[in-house]
């Protein structure tokens, strides 16, 4: 099985466009949206979600009000301004005057209050608590859904609204598409990524045999595209490079592919600018299934030499593709085989 | 006043809106400070040039032990919920990077054998910007390889209280999970940026919803904005927003962002964008 991970370091590139296009492109793939705080890839793939299931990232300190004292310890420890008195936020705590301050000030007698953003889930309070009102109990913060696409399998997640732990649930559906890939004898995964260089990022491109960053000829494009090129050698990732609206600036955009060959990627593409893109997500469709010129064409082109360099970088796929086709009919219902 | 600009999806236009309001309102003689807290990709100093002091790491506390004084008992192990301190053995394994500097190691150790030591997870730049150095200017870069921005957001965001009534204007990264929420929390108004497409309007919905649960005033911009705001509209509606300013779709925006150019200086017509759009936040 090869994992193949979209990224880019800025956002709005055009990631998910792009992951769309290669996965109506590709034979047979699973598809994982790793975009989990903003996943789009579903409003092209339009998946019908087969199973659905809660996700718990963290734990989160619930107060027994009657068995707290109300001493303030959980407060002094915190280091992430969680707990807090009254009904402001938390900027009191980490300081016993101040807090002291606060308390005096508040209407009633409630217990520490929990400000469920601020909180890591570290369960220090809980610990601390001298009269054990503390417990952590399991917070929902996300669903984990598997579904069927006219492309694919598909795995992806929505984190609930600001919450945390988003690299762990990156993680699990990651997971969750190697298990379909396993269950149908897929030889692709294929990773729509989530901008930046931070914790979901770092959870997408784990060990994944190559990386595809989409980058635009613009300054801040190029300042990225090198950010997320050292990303990709800090944790030793092959790498291939799409410049997409690459037409916005020539010159930018040839210094951008020169940059990417010398920095070893093993494909460079280019795509042109063209209105057939966001034409095409209006339809809900993928650009190649939109057009078949234009940046449909680039990105035909673009998905010819991935699949030479994967030839090259992942030989054992290709020698597994027979055993594939004869494999029995997936016990997970899914169509692409007559895709 | 502190304004920060968001958008739930990337690329739709954040920088371009806040360092083109920064200057709108640097030019009109208010004084203003532009904090770049997209700290895992930061952009806006590629366009405004700035002139900055010498970086500060910004750090978080990690634990060390002392082998000597430690008795194996295993507490940390069992204490740490991150899994970054790993007793193993006689001795204990550390595991840097997944650390979140909660300190329960440290405190709960019975021997006393663990203190803490500073590891640094990026940097924090300021300095001055733009003609005259009429904007103050700020921004964080999350190391290669490390997972946690959202200390180095608070840095950053921390330059935010200033007594002397200046206008902060806050370009955040893009999503809806913790480091956008380190950095849209505590401004009085959330510009929401959003383009005219259905990734746009989709991610508009989230970081909307990220701004009611949070509790916080929000308006909308859009971006690109080409005769299809239909759906974009109906979210404002749907949501009580107010649409503060319409950037039109122009390719002429694009390639002056393209090559490092405030598009505010270049396209005729944007300045009065921005000053509407200030007008109307100041009211």
């Amino acid at each position: 099985m090869i994992e193949v991970a979209v990224v880019s370091g800025k956002g709005g590139t055009g990631k998910t466009s792009l992951t769309a296009s290669l996965a109506v492109l590709a034979e047979r793939p699973v598809l994982a949206d790793c975009d989990v705080d903003a996943a789009d890839l579903h409003l092209v793939l339009q998946p019908t979600v087969e199973t659905t299931e809660e996700y718990s990232g963290r734990s989160l300190p619930a107060i027994d009000a009657d068995a707290c004292t109300r001493c303030g310890r959980c407060l002094e420890v915190c280091r992430f301004a969680a707990l807090s008195w009254g009904s402001e936020g938390g900027d009191a705590a980490g300081s016993l005057a101040a807090a002291a301050a606060a308390r005096a000030a508040a209407s009633d007698d409630a217990p520490p209050r929990l400000d469920a953003f601020r909180c890591e889930g570290c369960g220090l309070c809980a610990r601390v608590c001298p009269a054990e009102a503390i417990t952590m109990e399991p917070a929902v913060n996300g669903e984990l859904y598997t579904s069927r696409t006219r492309v694919g399998p598909m795995a992806h997640a929505r984190l609930g609204i600001a919450e945390d732990t988003s690299g762990k649930l990156v993680t699990k559906v990651r997971e969750r598409a190697r298990e379909l890939a396993e269950k149908g004898s897929h030889e692709l995964v294929l990773i729509d990524g989530p901008p930046g260089i931070g914790c979901p990022v770092i959870a997408s491109i784990a060990g994944v045999d190559l990386l595809v960053i989409v980058t635009e000829p613009t300054v801040a494009g190029r300042h990225d595209l090198e950010r997320v090129v050292r990303l990709a050698e800090h944790f030793r990732r092959r790498i291939a490079v799409c410049v997409n609206k690459w037409d916005l600036n020539e010159e930018l955009a040839a210094q951008l592919a020169d940059e990417a060959r010398a920095a070893g990627a093993v494909a460079v593409g280019r795509v042109r600018y063209d209105g057939a893109v966001t034409a095409a997500q209006r339809e809900g469709r993928a650009l190649v299934e939109h057009a078949a010129d234009g940046a449909a064409a680039d990105v035909r082109a673009f998905w010819g030499t991935l699949v030479e360099a994967l030839a090259a970088v992942a030989p054992r796929a290709a020698a597994h593709d027979t055993a594939a086709s004869e494999g029995t009919v997936n016990d997970d219902g899914t169509a692409e085989g007559s895709a | 006043m502190r304004i920060a600009v968001a958008s739930g999806k990337g690329g739709t236009g954040k920088t371009t809106v806040a360092t083109g309001l920064a200057v709108t309102l640097a030019s009109r003689g208010i004084p203003v400070r532009l904090l770049d807290c997209d700290v895992e990709e930061p952009n806006a100093h590629l366009f405004l040039r700035p002139e900055l002091s010498p970086p500060r790491e910004v750090t978080i506390p990690v634990p060390e032990v002392d082998e000597a004084a430690c008795t194996g008992c295993g507490v940390c192990g069992d204490v740490c919920a991150f899994n970054a301190i790993v007793p193993v053995g006689g001795t204990v394994l550390l595991f840097p990077e997944l650390c979140h500097g909660c300190g329960a190691c440290t405190l709960l150790c019975p021997a006393h054998a663990i203190t803490e030591v500073p590891r640094s997870i990026g940097v924090l730049e300021s300095g001055r910007a733009w003609a005259g150095r009429a904007i103050g200017f700020a921004h964080g870069r999350l190391n290669i390889g490390e997972a946690k921005a959202p200390p180095v957001v608070e840095a950053v965001t921390a330059l935010a209280d200033v007594p002397n009534g200046e206008v902060t204007i806050i370009d955040a990264p893009p999503g809806t999970s913790c480091p956008v929420i380190a950095a849209v929390r505590g401004a009085d108004l959330v510009l929401l940026v959003a383009e005219p497409t259905p990734f746009g309007v989709h991610d508009l919905r989230l970081a909307v919803e990220m701004v009611e649960a949070l509790g916080q005033r929000a308006a909308l911009v859009v971006n690109r904005s080409d005769g299809h705001d239909d759906e974009v509209d109906a979210v404002a509606r749907e949501h009580g927003l107010e649409v503060l300013a319409r950037i039109p779709d122009d390719r002429r925006i694009a390639e002056a962002y393209a090559r490092g150019a405030l598009p505010v200086t270049v396209v005729p017509g944007l300045f009065r964008i921005y000053w509407d759009l200030w007008r109307e936040v100041a009211s």
